[in-house]
């Protein structure tokens, strides 16, 4: 299964990065004469509203995605790790610092945050950037639910066997988080990544409601999702199903490889 | 159930016990032309309205706030155009038409039970007037150079002075919500069907039935429903789903989409009613205090420029790909669907990527390659801002960019939420063009007034103009103001005709299509009297009830 998880990836992946040359159209050219067409010989997943290619623009927008919203949420886990990493080697006080800092983050309503950055930013802003700045700000701003996750993790390794041998050995703050209690969190890392990962995803396309998330016309996975909001139209168009089919395909294979990473740890 | 079965109008001989059924069925009958009294409709608002003034009406969530708690002297009947009584019971016009004098009924009460009298209209209109709320529906009475007087003569009479004298006064006063002077809840206390009883920001404005509502049926105080919940829902998809799941009773102004799919569901009320005197436009940012650089303002500033995007656009291609048929290429202020006052000479600007090319080259504009240069070198690149969360306007926003690529012109998409598009356009105006629907809701140029002064805060492209930037923005405001004073039908149809070739030639705004009024509406509801003037099936939101037996 692993194997083949790992070949599907691969095989995503390469069709991803030559969207270029496998997709049948450019993911903006309009064929206005066929609006929400069904699949086709000539459209293999039929046309959106605008009279698009579905499956050219499932190939673009998945490229985008599948590097950005990954890169985002290993962003929020690496920080997530750091500050749990800090809050056992520099004690309880610490600790209780970062896990309220956690808390606030949570609980801010950080719906105006997000409304001050589409302010800053100009309107003439590249798909590249916007791009960027949207699961830039994901990535940093998402850190707190994993942290916490980690803060507990990381407490429940600090009563074990290995960490008082550990000490005992002399092993100083940054070796014991480095080499001791890093590598034990992994998995944890990996779980949180995956989570975090399709999420981001949503979020992104969600955000495109502020003016941030990816302009129009480049497709990125998450807008192509947001067909699925229009519920009752799944039934007649069960083709537009394919980004989210996909999209659990690429996920259920990262868990494979995980869950058989973890099997190996 | 028993009403609509068919046998009950088959003739049937008299004495067969059947008279008991009969009376009975007449006694159904009668109820259910009465209406049945209680119930909570719920509908949603695209938008937290920005305040809850009645004289501060900017968009189509607090004109629906507006409408639903207002009480007005008189009101256009949605479906005969006809203007009705309402708190006034009559109104004359003196001094050639530069007076209109209000008698108003004697047994009114606001919500809160202060009476209502002369002195709330003149202190409703000195609101209005006062130049520091900048009043939008106050616009609509700046027709003249002088001020505006009011005279109270007698409790229940007063008189309106216009400096000018003022064809059609009274239909002005339909979308004038009279104020109280003396209530302490001020703007609150209302003199509508409903007044607020709760709102949570963000969620939902829940309305309560105004217990002193003056206008009765069979003896009984309307309106029929005990209450109105307008909640807050952007995303059209949710209020779609929220409405087939029988949450929300009401969709006014549908997107085509959901409108062909809850229509070809066959199971609520849907009906196209057909063009409206709305329109989805485009407009450039024209004003010179914008933060643009110059050499954009220099293009915005063209008219070569303006008319050429406009033949770059295919209008056509909107209306069916975009609005899927239900909607007609935009011409001008006013669609044909308003007969008397649209300018039969005017046609849309057409389709015509070479007479694009030439306006522009006229301006010094050049193609290096795929892209469209000014005369110092800067590449065309330009956004349009529009509301998200309303796919029409996004997809014909992607449309739109695609034609103006074919000039070498880079648009880019920019969706904003409703309160951050209205503060770039009307507070910031940091934005470039902006795509959006004015909402038109008078069948009178006077009702536009706040669209063409110059001076105006709703003149979109360049707002409150201490003197018209332009010799044609000038000739607007001279002939609007001339049409608003002219009492001659004629004379104000060939003025404002004139002012409509104004907006087709300069261009300020583009017209790009007109929609077809889309309403949809739970199959329970009855008394719907659906019109094209907004608020489309709310005008007469008092006699609207629900069936209980559906």
């Amino acid at each position: 299964m692993r194997q083949a998880a790992a070949i599907f990836l691969v095989a995503i992946f390469l069709v991803l990065l030559l969207a270029d040359v496998v997709a049948p159209y450019s993911f903006s050219r309009q064929f206005r004469d066929i609006p929400n067409a069904p699949p086709t010989r000539g459209h293999l997943l039929g046309t959106d509203a605008l009279g698009r290619d579905r499956l050219s623009r499932l190939f673009y927008g998945a490229r985008v995605s599948i590097l950005l919203a990954p890169a985002a949420a290993l962003v929020s886990v690496l920080l997530a790790l750091a500050l749990a990493l800090v809050a056992a080697v520099t004690g309880p006080w610490w600790e209780r610092m970062i896990l309220s800092g956690a808390d606030l983050c949570l609980s801010l309503p950080w719906f105006f945050l997000l409304l001050a950055a589409r302010a800053l930013l100009p309107l003439n802003t590249a798909a590249v950037t916007a791009a960027l700045v949207t699961f830039g700000l994901l990535g940093v701003l998402g850190w707190a639910g994993p942290a916490r996750v980690m803060v507990a993790s990381v407490r429940r390794h600090l009563q074990s066997d290995f960490v008082l041998l550990a000490h005992s050995y002399g092993s100083g703050p940054a070796r014991m988080a480095m080499v001791h209690l890093a590598p034990n969190l992994l998995p944890l890392l990996a779980a949180q990544f995956l989570i975090a990962t399709p999420s981001y995803l949503l979020a992104e396309a969600n955000l495109g409601l502020l003016g941030l998330g990816i302009p129009e016309p480049v497709p990125s996975w998450g807008n192509l999702l947001r067909e699925l909001e229009n519920v009752s139209a799944i039934a007649a168009n069960p083709w537009v199903l394919a980004p989210a089919f996909l999209l659990i395909l690429v996920v259920a294979c990262f868990h494979l490889l995980v869950s058989a990473d973890k099997q190996v740890v | 159930m028993r009403l609509s079965d068919p046998r009950l109008s088959e003739p049937r001989p008299l004495g067969s016990g059947l008279h008991s059924r009969f009376a009975l069925c007449a006694l159904l009958c009668a109820a259910t032309a009465w209406g049945q009294w209680g119930g909570e409709l719920r509908l949603a608002l695209r938008s937290e309205p920005r305040s809850l003034h009645p004289a501060l009406v900017e968009s189509a969530p607090e004109l629906t706030f507006r409408d639903l708690t207002g009480g007005m002297l008189v009101r256009i009947n949605r479906v005969t155009q006809e203007l009705q009584p309402e708190l006034a019971v009559s109104w004359t016009t003196e001094a050639s038409g530069r007076t209109i004098v209000f008698h108003l009924r004697n047994d009114v009460c606001f919500s809160d039970g202060a009476p209502f009298t002369a002195d709330d209209v003149a202190y409703t209109m000195q609101v209005l007037m006062d130049p520091a709320l900048h009043s939008p529906t106050g616009d609509a009475f700046r027709s003249g150079s002088g001020q505006l007087k009011t005279e109270v003569r007698d409790p229940y009479t007063v008189a309106i002075v216009f400096p000018e004298p003022v064809a059609g006064a009274a239909r002005l006063f339909d979308q004038v919500a009279i104020l109280s002077r003396r209530s302490p809840q001020k703007e609150t206390a209302v003199l509508g069907p409903f007044r607020l009883a709760e709102h949570k920001p963000g969620t939902y404005l829940l309305l309560t039935r105004n217990p002193n509502y003056w206008k009765t049926e069979h003896g009984r105080r309307l309106p029929y429903l005990d209450s109105v919940r307008l909640e807050i829902q952007q995303n059209r998809e949710i209020e779609l789903v929220r409405f087939e799941r029988g949450d929300l009773h009401l969709i006014s102004n549908v997107d085509p989409e959901m409108f062909d799919r809850i229509a070809a569901g066959g199971k609520a009320w849907a009906r196209d009613i057909g063009p409206t005197l709305e329109g989805e436009l485009l407009w450039f940012n024209m004003s010179p205090s914008a933060p643009l650089p110059d050499f954009e303002k220099r293009w915005f500033a063209s008219r070569n420029f303006r008319l050429a995007i406009s033949h770059a656009i295919r209008r056509e291609d909107l209306c069916r790909v975009v609005y899927r048929g239900h909607a007609q290429p935009g011409i001008g202020p006013f669609s044909p669907a308003n007969r008397f006052w649209f300018n039969q000479k005017l046609k849309p600007h057409e389709f015509d990527l070479k007479l694009a090319g030439q306006l522009l080259a006229a301006d010094g504009f050049h193609k290096n390659g795929e892209t469209l240069l000014d005369s110092a070198g800067h590449a065309v690149e330009f956004s349009v801002i529009t509301n998200s969360g309303n796919p029409s306007r996004e997809r014909a926003a992607a449309l739109i960019q695609q034609d103006l690529a074919a000039l070498g012109i880079r648009l880019n998409i920019v969706t904003l939420d409703f309160p951050a598009l209205i503060q770039r356009i009307s507070q910031s105006l940091q934005y470039e063009t902006c795509l959006l629907g004015l909402v038109n809701i008078d069948l009178d140029p006077d009702g536009q007034m706040n669209v063409w002064l110059s001076s105006s805060a709703n003149h979109a492209w360049n707002p409150n103009q201490k003197t018209p930037a332009t010799p044609w923005e000038a000739e607007m405001d001279r002939l609007m103001r001339a049409q608003a004073s002219a009492l001659d039908p004629a004379r104000r149809k060939a003025l404002f005709d004139r002012v409509q070739e104004i907006v087709w030639q300069e261009a300020p705004m583009l017209y790009l299509v007109n929609t077809d009024a889309l309403e949809v509406a739970s199959p329970a509801l009855r008394n719907l009297a659906p019109s094209v003037l907004r608020p489309r099936l709310l005008w007469n939101i008092e006699r609207l009830y629900f069936d209980k037996r559906n």
